[in-house]
């Protein structure tokens, strides 16, 4: 523990451009967040189970299911959140609504109650998230951290700000209502939004473009995660020392091949000179920039807990 | 073994008029609707334009679409044939809609209305609609041999069907009709013919969404069907279109999990809707220079650094291990979609190793996808 100012985050939402690896980025996060003893919720929105093909498991409910063993020895819980339903939680909380809420449902009326308002399904759903952040069972608190599958960057801010947003249209409810006090926690330093890129020109403007959007919503920006790096190799090597090399190796030189190896290494060579240019247009944002290797055989369950350990030295998220 | 899909013989059929690419984000939909639509006007001769959602800057600019009027312009430095290209403004699309089917007096009151300005320009079905809306527009003019639509980047492929029929059910339903009926001087009536539900309804939502939203959607739905009521007729108009067999869909994937999960179900989905469904293409494949296997390649590298840690033409021969592994990975992931889906032809395509940002590298892109040089 640092005697820092400012509060650690529990709610982290994590997003980037699609292909990034923001689900993969979110559940590594999750599983480094679960040191021992703490429990961490895992949370998609949009329904499209990514978290449940990435453990391998059933497929995600409205209810919080045990996903996985921390790799700190806590344990991590899954959640895949759906508007309708967050809807009748609402309606059941607020006006007991109980059975009525189903028949609202039959008739077509929750469709349309999320459909008509604007915003009011980010609402809900970040609505939930605040729950989740905020419930307490028995004396302490149910979740010591909330990690997020969030929408794409493209749509981040628009699905954050919503809140305010609604706030400001649906100024007598009590959705106005129940959505300021979701704004204030979404803007607070308990909230980190982190943007996941991969070394790429078309991620990193876009990792660029949302941290510009999000500062000016006043959103609290957390880390830069760049994805997918590719190892580092350097040093040149010239046609000559190929097939002499590939010759020792006990591999005929011929032609195709040494052109093919020499293109290869080439291109991954200028990858990685990108990296370096990529990792300083990121830095100049004045956010810390993390490194995840790219793995090659594609991220199954352990390759996620070798990017949490990746994720977790030196605790900045825990710290 | 999959069937190869052919792109030339697609983009040179005359009797296609619309090509629709979809998939998940992040799987260069804009990019391969933008190759596609140069090749066909260059290599095909035929007129095309091409309609994209997001173009990354690069690529709008090299098309020429950073004016944003929302009106199909010329790509300058097309060789032969003629392409046009324009980004959906769907704002712009709406309002222009409501423009052509009322007065002025009328459009000015819908413009008003803060609910109309909060579907407009938020609602998440709105971009998909607007999209359909603008196609039909543009089919209508005639102009074109051949449109090729970019998707929008959806939160699922599945809300490109989805959101035309959804916005269009919600604007012409019976639960709107309920509230506009609902709201004072026609109350009455509508609480005789509802009985108490009705007023259970408008109770409820009034109290959830508070008062004035209720009013201002009662209001805006009640000018739109004054003017040009059926937006669930154009929705199903539009959709009917789609089915026939001058419409062409293409799916578009990445090689991972997620991506190719995306674009099995999303095949799914248009074979059951009976959407003429042509092929998929496969980008972002990583590609392979040498033709050595990757054991092969380990194997060298280890007896190499045994002589000399250092030895750089490991590095090279390790460097190539990792590109076969990936691609090797990558090919499985794409595999499950030939599994799940053996009839659709296929073209898996290397990536090009740079980023793709002027004409000439949507050419080699175009040129790639068709399986030729140029």
């Amino acid at each position: 523990m640092t005697a820092s100012a400012r509060p650690v985050p529990r709610l982290h939402v994590v997003t980037g451009k699609g292909g990034t690896g923001k689900t993969s980025v979110a559940a590594a996060l999750a599983l480094a967040l679960a040191g021992p003893g703490r429990r961490v919720l895992l949370v998609e929105v949009e329904g499209r189970q990514g978290i449940a093909s990435l453990f391998g498991t059933a497929p995600l409910g409205y209810e919080e299911r045990h996903l996985a063993s921390g790799a700190g020895g806590g344990e991590v819980f899954g959640q895949s959140v759906d508007a309708d339903e967050a809807l009748l939680d609402y309606l059941a909380m607020f006006y007991r609504l109980g059975s009525a809420g189903r028949v609202l449902q039959k008739f077509g009326a929750i469709d349309f109650a999320t459909t008509i308002a604007p915003g009011l399904r980010d609402i809900l759903l970040t609505g939930k998230l605040k729950e989740a952040v905020s419930r307490t069972e028995s004396g302490r608190m149910a979740y010591d951290a909330v990690v997020l599958d969030a929408p794409p960057t493209g749509r981040v801010v628009k699905f954050l700000n919503v809140t305010v947003e609604s706030g400001r249209l649906a100024k007598t409810g009590p959705i106005g209502k129940h959505s300021r006090s979701v704004a204030r926690l979404l803007h607070s330093s308990q909230t980190a939004v982190h943007l996941v890129t991969t070394p790429a020109a078309m991620p990193v403007q876009e990792t660029i473009d949302a941290h510009r959007d999000l500062m000016a919503a006043d959103l609290p920006v957390g880390r830069i995660i760049m994805n997918k790096v590719a190892g580092a190799k350097t040093g040149e090597v010239t046609s000559e020392e190929l097939e002499a090399g590939l010759a020792r190796a006990g591999i005929a030189p011929d032609e195709s091949l040494v052109r093919g190896l020499a293109a290869e290494y080439e291109s991954a060579r200028t990858e990685i000179q990108a990296v370096d240019a990529y990792r300083d247009r990121l830095e100049r944002l004045g956010r810390p920039v993390e490194e995840l290797p790219l793995l090659p055989e594609g991220v199954d369950l352990s390759g996620l807990y070798q990017l949490a350990r990746e994720l977790r030295p030196g605790g900045p998220y825990e710290d | 073994m999959r069937t190869e899909l052919d792109v030339d013989a697609l983009l040179g059929n005359d009797g296609k008029h619309v090509i629709a690419c979809c998939g998940s984000g992040g799987v260069g939909k804009t990019t391969t609707a933008a190759a596609l639509a140069l090749r066909a006007a260059e290599v095909h001769g035929r007129r095309t334009v091409v309609l994209t959602i997001d173009p990354a800057r690069r690529l709008a600019q090299s098309l020429g679409m950073e004016a944003l009027d929302n009106t199909p312009r010329p790509v300058a430095g097309v060789r032969d044939g003629s392409l046009d290209a324009m980004m959906l403004d769907m704002k712009r699309t709406f309002d222009e809609v409501v423009a052509s089917h009322t007065t002025e007096e009328r459009a000015a009151e819908i413009f008003a209305n803060p609910f109309y300005q909060a579907v407009s320009s938020t609602f998440s079905g709105t971009q998909e609609y607007m999209a359909m809306e603008k196609l039909g527009q543009l089919r209508a003019t005639g102009r074109w041999d051949l449109i090729v639509l970019d998707t929008p980047p959806s939160r699922s492929a599945l809300d490109f069907l989805d959101a035309p029929a959804r916005l269009a059910r919600f604007l012409d339903g019976r639960v709107i009709r309920l509230l506009s009926a609902s709201t004072p001087g026609a109350r009455r009536s509508m609480l005789s013919l509802m009985g108490a539900s009705a007023a259970v309804f408008t109770r409820v939502f009034n109290k959830v969404l508070g008062g004035h939203l209720l009013t201002d959607v009662a209001e805006f739905t009640a000018s739109l069907e004054d003017t040009f009521g059926g937006f669930r007729k154009r929705a199903e108009a539009t959709f009917r279109a789609l089915q026939d067999d001058q419409t062409s869909f293409l799916v578009i994937a990445a090689p991972e999990p997620a991506a190719v999960g995306e674009a099995v179900y999303f095949t799914r989905r248009l074979t059951e809707e009976r959407m003429p469904l042509d092929g998929m293409i496969l980008n972002r494949l990583t590609p392979l220079a040498a033709g050595l296997s990757a054991e092969r390649a380990l194997g060298a590298a280890a007896q190499l650094e045994e002589a000399d840690a250092d030895d750089p033409v490991a590095a090279v021969l390790r460097t190539h291990a990792d590109l076969a592994r990936r691609r090797a990975a990558e090919e499985r992931v794409a595999a499950r979609y030939e599994a799940a889906c053996p009839e659709v032809p296929q073209r898996w395509l290397p990536s090009l190793g740079v980023e793709v940002v002027d004409l000439e590298d949507l050419r080699r892109f175009g040129a790639a996808a068709a399986g030729v040089d140029r």
